[in-house]
């Protein structure tokens, strides 16, 4: 699986998502600067990853949703190519409009860092299949603006398509329905706010993200 | 020619901010404020003959979230 970790100014989890894949995928992942054009040829997993882009000015992940490489990730998409956002690379999928609804301020206003439990909902997209529906896993959060909103309507269809991938188990942030992650009408797009790529290894406390890169290697390669 | 481009949060989206900032003003004493709704104004310092509809696509494409925020445009043609 060759892997691109598009990076932004001001981009900090690009080096923890880079060293998740590289462990899980045995290959290095191109590191691709925001302000290149193209992604490698050979593209076939594209992240966006987390952090504070541009240093959340205007809207978080506003800036970057706008930056020139977004257009190749865009018709990545489009074409199928797996994408993942986690945290700030969620807030910018949403402002790309590559998935619907909005990330506002956290409801308490408080920063949340801390790990959370999630219900799988969706074991079947190819970024969970390796997870039961149902299933419950802890992933680290660490976000200001991760209360993620959207009309009853979207709400409504987001749920009735299986695209809400994983949900709170507990209040975080003020999420609709305590959505912490959906993905995009095709399947192949998913926005989370909590980081998997955090929880890969022992050390961290927990090993719960790993299966999210295992499996997406297993359907990509 | 500039513009002033205000950006407020769509009715019914929770406003945080605002809140904390209405709880704040009840705590020095000001007990007369019902609600309290936070924004952004945003100058643009344009060439002259901008169109309006320019102005607007700025709005769309980047200054605001449709999804969650309105945009009010005030052109001030002198200014």
């Amino acid at each position: 699986m060759n892997s691109a970790v598009i990076v932004f100014p001001g981009s900090n989890c690009d080096r923890d998502v880079a060293v998740a894949l590289e462990q899980v995928t045995g290959r290095k992942p191109n590191m691709v600067w925001h302000k290149e054009s193209d992604l490698p040829a050979d593209t076939d997993f594209i992240a966006l990853p987390g952090g504070f882009s541009y240093g959340d000015y205007l809207r978080s992940g506003a800036m970057a949703a706008r930056s020139p490489i977004m257009r190749a990730v865009k018709d990545a998409a489009g074409r199928g190519v797996p994408l993942i956002g986690i945290c700030n690379g969620f807030q910018v999928l949403t402002e790309a409009g590559l998935l619907p609804g909005a990330l506002m301020r956290n409801a308490a206003l408080s920063f949340v860092c801390r790990p959370v439990s999630l219900r799988v909902e969706n074991s079947q997209s190819l970024f969970t299949a390796q997870y039961d529906s149902g299933e419950t896993v802890v992933f680290p959060v660490a976000h200001h603006d991760g209360n993620y909103q959207a009309d009853e309507a979207t709400l409504d269809r987001l749920e009735g398509q299986g695209r809400v991938a994983f949900r709170y188990l507990e209040e975080v942030n003020g999420s609709a329905r305590r959505i912490a992650g959906i993905l995009n009408d095709a399947g192949n797009v998913l926005g989370l706010m909590p980081h998997p790529e955090r929880a890969v290894e022992p050390a961290h406390g927990g090993t719960d993200g790993r299966r999210l890169f295992e499996g997406l290697l297993e359907t990509v390669s | 020619m500039k513009a002033r481009v205000f950006v407020t949060l769509k009715t019914g989206v929770l406003d945080p901010q605002g809140k904390a900032i209405h709880h704040a003003l009840e705590g020095l004493g000001f007990s007369g404020v019902k609600d309290v709704r936070a924004g952004k104004l945003i100058e643009l310092d344009l060439a002259d003959g901008t169109s309006p509809s320019d102005i607007e696509d700025m709005c769309r494409k980047l200054l605001a979230n449709t999804v969650i925020e309105n945009f009010r445009i005030e052109r001030l043609e002198d200014a």
